[in-house]
């Protein structure tokens, strides 16, 4: 049955956007299948689809780890900044530019600073009692202005004409795609890795198992003596590392430099992708590569029919208020009850 | 003379978004019920009020249809949150994305031309007195209207029958329940106000503060209100007080910023949300005082027995 929330929200978000696109005056089924068919049409379309799924559905899991402890860690778009921020400095500027050590080095560097980024709300939270949600939050709003600061001033391009942009990263701090006419690439591998850790983690492991009880019973955790701090740790820690990751990863990946504008909201949308997932790993992949259509979707009808991009976190949106809805209706059994007067009457007769 | 006058009016101008959203919020989070997505709703507000100045509807008109399309949001979230039990934390963030998403989708054809912004008042006699003029009686009817709502809003908490009813649903609505009063309607209502002064505080930014759209152009601030209602351990004037802590703060940044300081403006910007976090770890450290005033059954579902 915790399948079938996730497959009617799809459904009703599909009809919901068929009356929003007839409503906006195009027919809804040629809109629709540009939305969510014309994208997979292709080799290459694939290619972007996993290309975009991937980032998404690692984020989805260190976060996942963190919700199901009730750590609610809503800054991995920061983490995944710091992520970025960190790999990229080391692929620009360490003294060997040809080291066959430089992606492991920005693999490590990316998912230090995430981590990094992620232990200054964990050491609130667990120390100082602070809301995780707000601070993590403000420290995405610091992260990007790091990245505005970094891209307009010290690392920008010296040879790129004033734009807010660094130097191309070297060849070895990049991914070679599989395919020189696609943009997939082998840190597709890091995420297939990663579902493995977390299932591992969430459903086979004590720690994980303790973490879960963390966060359905708090009390009942208490009472085992299970530390809260431990948990509040422990997911920081798994969102912020897989946000750097994630960060590392688009940067020698697609992008292969730094601009004011790395993610296309990645950190938000895998938050959805947990929730859809079910805060479990398979649920993540299949949640993942939804959203991830979601966002070709949105690229693709911007570009042929010239639909606003904003679409897509609309469909984020409906998205999840219709899972979040799906759920009352299969976890609660709707009965109809009586005004209290009606009773009354009969117990009177 | 001009720099304090123009700090101290820029302070009370800045704060007043802020003040407008975390007083809504705080009413909501009084009733027990956390509604993360003030962003959104804020984006809401402020995209439909720009919305009906560009389409010549008179300016009470168009903050009235920043209110109702705040509370229009929030009822998203009050359907989830309070008819459907879902986890307030997921509902409030799906309409933080979902309203700025909508908020950009509505905004697209606005253009990026600023609008005539809402004027300040004009008293005969008492705005031109010199200094206390331009430090009290040159705003526009919405700072006032803050004040205002501020006054009005602890005279309901504290000092009315439905007030107290209200604190005792945040802190038991079993009890409450069993008493007889209507919990979730109530929540409702309170989350249907909440939205309506979240709407209120993004008609400010977008026909009065900034007087343009801009996607986004919250810029953090429906996050912020939520950090003021902790920062004031969920008390009415520690609101008010910490809104034009944080107004100053933003005017001492875009001073700053004029005045040509040395130091980048990316880190001037960082100030309001650094500001927020340690402000945030002050309070929080002292779990007696922030127990005192919080609302016992915040963000936890309630479903009426029987």
């Amino acid at each position: 049955m915790r399948v079938a929330a996730p497959v009617l929200a799809s459904v009703l978000t599909l009809v919901v956007g068929s009356i929003f696109f007839a409503s906006l005056g195009h027919d809804p089924l040629p809109t629709l299948y540009a939305f969510f068919v014309e994208p997979l049409n292709s080799l290459n379309g694939l290619s972007e689809w996993l290309l975009k799924a991937s980032p998404l559905i690692l984020i989805a899991c260190g976060l996942a780890i963190g919700f199901r402890a009730n750590v609610w860690n809503i800054g991995a778009e920061g983490q995944f900044t710091m992520g970025a921020i960190a790999a990229s400095g080391v692929g620009l500027f360490w003294p060997n530019p040809d080291s066959v050590l430089l992606l492991p080095l920005m693999f490590v560097a990316g998912m230090g600073a995430g981590m990094a980024w992620a232990a200054i709300p964990a050491f609130l939270r667990a120390r100082m009692n602070t809301n995780e949600i707000l601070v993590t939050l403000m420290m995405t709003y610091i992260a990007t202005l790091f990245l505005s600061y970094l891209v307009h001033g010290p690392w920008r391009d010296p040879a790129g004409f004033n734009y807010p942009q660094t130097a191309l990263l070297p060849t070895a701090a990049l991914f070679e795609s599989f395919d020189p006419a696609y943009r997939l690439n082998p840190s597709i591998f890091i995420t297939v890795v990663a579902v493995f850790v977390m299932w591992l983690f969430t459903d086979r492991s004590f720690l994980g198992y303790k973490m879960s009880v963390s966060g359905a019973a708090p009390l009942a955790a208490r009472y085992a003596g299970f530390r809260e701090s431990a948990a509040v740790w422990i997911g920081l820690m798994a969102g912020g590392a897989a946000a750097g990751i994630a960060g590392m990863a688009e940067a020698a990946g697609p992008l292969g430099q730094l601009s004011p504008q790395i993610s296309p909201g990645y950190g938000f949308a895998a938050i959805i992708v947990a929730f859809i997932g079910r805060l479990n790993a398979f649920g993540i992949v299949l949640g993942g590569l939804l959203m991830s259509l979601l966002f070709l979707g949105g690229e693709g009808v911007q570009m042929t029919l010239g639909l606003p991009s904003a679409l897509t976190r609309i469909f984020q949106g409906i998205l999840l208020f219709f899972l979040l809805a799906a759920d009352f209706f299969i976890f609660y059994r709707i009965r109809l009850i009586r005004p209290a007067r009606d009773t009354h009457a009969l117990e009177t007769a | 003379m001009d720099l304090i006058i123009a700090i101290f009016t820029g302070t009370v101008i800045a704060a007043t978004p802020l003040i407008f959203a975390a007083l809504g919020e705080l009413v909501v989070e009084k009733s027990g019920v956390l509604n993360l997505g003030i962003e959104g709703m804020m984006l809401m507000g402020a995209a439909l009020a720009f919305w009906a100045v560009t389409a010549g509807y008179p300016m009470p008109v168009a903050i009235l249809a920043g209110a109702l399309a705040g509370a229009a949001a929030s009822l998203l979230f009050g359907v989830l949150a309070l008819t459907f039990l879902t986890n307030q934390y997921a509902a409030g963030l799906a309409l933080a994305i979902f309203g700025s998403g909508v908020s950009a989708f509505l905004g697209r054809g606005f253009g990026s031309e600023p609008i005539e912004a809402l004027r300040g008042i004009n008293v005969p006699v008492l705005s031109d007195l010199p200094l206390i003029g331009p430090l009290l009686f040159r705003f526009d009817p919405m700072v006032y209207l803050a004040l205002v709502m501020f006054a009005a809003i602890s005279w309901f908490l504290y000092r009315t029958k439905a007030g107290l009813i209200l604190r005792t649903i945040g802190e038991s609505p079993q009890t409450s329940h069993a008493i007889g009063y209507p919990v979730i309607r109530i929540r409702y209502m309170a989350v249907l106000f909440g939205g309506a002064m979240a709407g209120l505080a993004g008609a400010y930014l977008s026909v009065a503060y900034t007087p343009l759209w801009v996607e986004n152009m919250t810029a953090g601030k429906g996050w912020i209100a939520l950090a003021l209602v902790v920062f004031a351990t969920w008390r009415p004037l520690r609101i008010l007080l910490g809104a034009w802590l944080f107004g100053g703060m933003t005017i001492l940044q875009l001073q700053g910023q004029a005045l040509g300081l040395e130091v980048p403006s990316e880190l001037l910007s960082a100030l309001p949300y650094l500001a927020t976090i340690i402000v945030l770890v002050l309070i929080s450290r002292n779990r007696q005082m922030l127990a005192l005033h919080f609302p016992a059954s915040l963000a936890k579902p309630f479903r009426p027995a029987g």
